[in-house]
C-alpha cells in the first residue's frame, strides 16, 4: 500500500501525539493482525478481518498468503478493499481461479491454514449466527447468511474470529447455527471432527474490542488478554455468560505508532473499519 | 451466424414470466443493465438465484419481478443489509418472498451438478449446523465407498444465465479475466445463455488466445453489446466498482418511497444504458477509470502444421 489516499486529521500535533490514543476498534483490529504471526495461508472474510489480515501482511506476517473466497489466492491488494470481490484483489495475485477451484481444492482440499471470520452472535463455544436474530422463518433481523463462513469453520485448520462484543452478540444461546465452533464442548467436538471427516480444529483465536480469548481444554473460551483501558467489569457486562478468565490475566500490548499510522494512514483512511 | 442484439430484443426473447433467472458474477462482472430492462419490461414471477443477491437482486425484488430468491450470502458487502429483500422477509412487505439458503460452496456445487448433468453434488460443509433444516434440500449422503458421510444438494438449472463479460465475437465465444465467480458453471447449467459484453470482437482475438474463452458460443442465445453494462459493478481493466454508489443505496434503500423513485428515475425513466450512463455523467465516469494499466504478459501458443 504505498500511495496512501490521505491521513486522517491527527489529534495533536505530530505522529507521537496521534499514537497516545487509539481506539478500541484499532485496537482489536492490531491484536488480530498479531495473531497471524507465523502464519501461512488465511482465508479472509468479509468485515474486519479483511482489514486485520491486511494489516498482518504489512506486519506480522509479510509472507501471509491471502484467499478471498472470491477467487483470488495470495492477493497483494494496492488498497483496502471494501468488498472481497474488489479488482485490486485481482492485479499483482499469484493465481486467480474459479470459485469452484477455490471451494474444493484449497479449502476443502485442506490448504487453508486460518478462516478469519466475523458474527453476529456467539456463544461460549465459538459457534457462530451469522443468518437470522429470532426464529428462521420469521426473523426479527434478517442478516446475510453463511456466504462461505460455514464451509470455511469444517475445512479451515482452524478459525480466528473477531467481533465486538455486546449483550446481544455474546449469548448463551445463537439463534440459528451457521457455523460449527465447539458444538456443545470440545470432546464431542473433537469425536464428531474425527467421525465425519472435518480437516478443521475448530476455534482457536477470538479478538474483541475487550481483549483475546483463546479456547481452553473443555472448548470454552478463556480470556487470556484484556486490552489496555477496558476493565473486567466491561467484559462481563457484555457477554450473556459468566466467561473464563486466565490466571495471570495479560494486557494486550497497545498498538505501536507504526500500526496505527498503517491504519490510519494507508488502510483505512477514511475510518470506515475504525469508527 | 450472428447472436449479436439488443439488450431489450435478447431479454425480451429469453426471459419469461416465471422463468428461474441467474445473473452471476460473483462482485465482478454482474450484468446490471440486463436487470434494468427485466424490471422495465416488467417481467413477473420470477426466481431470483445468485451466490450474493447484492444490489441487482434488491431492485428487482422491490420492482416487483420476483417471488422466491435462491442464495448464499445476502448482504451489500462492507456496507450492511439488502433493504427492499429484508422488508420482504422481515416485515412481509408489500408481500412475503420464499427463500432458498445455501452456502457458498453449495451454490457452486449446484451449478457445478446442474451443468454436469449430475443429480447432486456431494461437499463437506454443512456438519452440524442450522442450515440443513431451514433448507431441506441440503441432505446427508453416504459415501457408497466407506462409511463416510457428507452433504449433498441438487442441481440448479436456470432457465436462463445472464453472464457480463470482457469481450466476445459475434456468435458468443465469450473471453473474460478478473474474478471469474461461478460465471461458466452457471451458464453450462442454464437452458439459456445471454453474454453481456463490453467490447464486441473478431473471431480472431478469441481464437489468438483460447485458454481464456470461458464461454462457447455453442451455448449462448444472445450477445449484446452494452458498454459500462455492469456498473455500479465493475470490469476488471475496464472500469472500478462504483463503491460510492454501493454506500448510496444504503440509503436509497432504506425506505420503500426513496427506493420506488430511484427505480422511476433510474429504471424506468431511462430507454437503457446509454440514457443510464448519460446521466451518471462523464466526470463520474472518468473517475471510474483504473489509475492506471498492468497488462499480462503474452504467451506463445506456437503454430503445429
Amino acid at each position: 500500500m504505498s500511495e496512501p489516499r490521505g491521513a486522517r486529521p491527527a489529534a495533536g500535533a505530530g505522529p507521537s501525539a496521534a499514537a497516545a490514543t487509539f481506539s478500541k476498534s484499532e485496537m482489536m483490529i492490531v491484536a488480530a493482525a498479531r495473531e497471524l504471526a507465523g502464519q501461512r495461508v488465511c482465508f479472509v472474510g468479509v468485515g474486519l478481518p479483511n482489514i486485520a489480515v491486511n494489516l498482518a501482511r504489512l506486519t506480522v506476517a509479510p509472507a501471509l498468503e491471502l484467499v478471498y473466497e472470491s477467487g483470488a489466492f495470495g492477493a497483494k491488494p494496492a488498497r483496502l478493499p471494501l468488498s472481497i470481490g474488489d479488482p485490486t484483489i485481482v492485479t499483482g495475485a499469484t493465481a486467480v481461479v474459479s470459485m469452484f477451484e477455490l471451494f474444493s481444492f484449497y479449502l476443502q482440499g485442506g490448504l487453508v491454514d486460518v478462516g478469519f471470520l466475523g458474527a453476529a452472535q456467539i456463544d461460549r463455544f465459538g459457534n457462530i449466527n451469522s443468518t437470522v436474530i429470532g426464529d428462521y422463518e420469521h426473523p426479527r433481523t434478517r442478516l446475510p447468511g453463511s456466504g462461505g463462513a460455514c464451509e470455511i469453520a469444517i475445512n479451515a485448520r482452524q478459525v480466528f474470529v473477531i467481533m465486538r462484543q455486546s449483550k446481544r452478540s455474546f449469548v448463551d444461546r445463537i439463534d440459528f447455527r451457521t457455523s460449527p465452533g465447539n458444538l456443545g464442548g470440545a470432546e464431542a467436538a473433537a469425536r464428531i471432527r474425527r467421525e465425519e471427516g472435518w480437516l478443521g480444529r475448530g476455534p482457536s483465536v477470538l479478538v474483541t474490542d475487550l481483549g483475546i480469548y483463546h479456547f481452553d481444554d473443555s472448548g470454552e473460551m478463556l480470556l487470556d488478554s484484556i486490552h489496555p483501558g477496558a476493565t473486567l467489569e466491561q467484559v462481563r457486562d457484555t457477554m450473556g455468560w459468566v466467561p473464563n478468565v486466565a490466571q495471570p490475566l495479560a494486557t494486550t500490548p497497545a498498538p505501536t505508532p507504526e500500526e496505527l499510522r498503517l491504519i490510519r494512514e494507508e488502510l483505512d483512511p477514511e475510518g470506515a473499519y475504525t469508527k | 451466424m450472428s447472436k449479436v442484439m439488443s439488450m431489450r430484443d435478447a431479454v425480451a426473447a429469453n426471459v419469461h414470466d416465471g422463468d428461474v433467472v441467474a445473473i452471476e458474477g460473483f462482485t465482478h462482472l454482474i450484468c446490471f443493465a440486463a436487470g434494468h430492462e427485466i424490471i422495465r419490461q416488467r417481467k413477473r414471477d420470477l426466481t431470483l438465484a445468485r451466490l450474493t443477491p447484492d444490489l441487482i437482486y434488491d431492485q428487482m425484488v422491490a420492482a416487483g419481478t420476483a417471488r422466491k430468491l435462491v442464495f448464499s450470502w445476502l448482504g451489500n458487502p462492507g456496507v450492511g443489509g439488502l433493504h427492499a429483500i429484508r422488508r420482504r422477509v422481515e416485515d412481509a412487505d408489500p408481500a412475503s418472498i420464499e427463500l432458498e439458503e445455501y452456502s457458498h460452496f453449495g451454490m457452486v456445487g449446484r451449478y457445478t451438478a446442474g451443468a454436469s448433468n449430475l443429480p447432486f453434488f456431494p461437499l463437506r460443509s454443512y456438519f452440524e449446523t442450522d442450515l440443513p433444516k431451514a433448507n431441506p434440500l441440503i441432505r446427508p449422503i453416504r459415501s457408497p465407498f466407506g462409511e463416510e458421510t457428507v452433504y449433498a444438494v441438487p442441481p440448479l438449472k436456470p432457465d436462463v444465465t445472464i453472464v457480463h463479460a470482457q469481450r466476445a465475437d459475434a456468435v458468443g465465444n465469450t473471453q473474460m479475466w478478473g474474478l471469474l465467480g461461478c460465471q461458466k458453471e452457471a451458464a453450462f447449467a442454464a437452458e439459456r445463455v445471454v453474454v453481456v459484453v463490453e467490447d464486441l470482437v473478431d473471431e480472431a482475438v478469441v481464437r489468438a488466445d483460447p485458454n481464456r474463452t470461458v464461454i462457447p458460443g455453442l451455448i449462448v442465445e444472445a450477445v449484446v453489446l452494452e458498454p459500462f453494462g455492469a456498473h455500479p459493478s465493475y470490469v476488471q481493466g475496464a472500469y472500478d466498482r462504483d463503491n460510492r454508489f454501493y454506500r448510496d443505496w444504503d440509503a436509497i434503500a432504506r425506505e420503500a418511497v426513496t427506493t420506488q423513485a430511484w427505480l422511476d428515475e433510474w429504471v424506468y425513466g431511462v430507454s437503457g444504458r446509454a440514457e443510464y450512463m448519460g446521466k451518471l455523467g462523464a466526470e463520474r465516469v472518468a473517475g471510474l477509470r483504473p489509475s492506471g494499466q498492468a497488462p499480462s504478459g503474452s504467451v506463445d501458443y506456437g503454430v503445429y502444421r
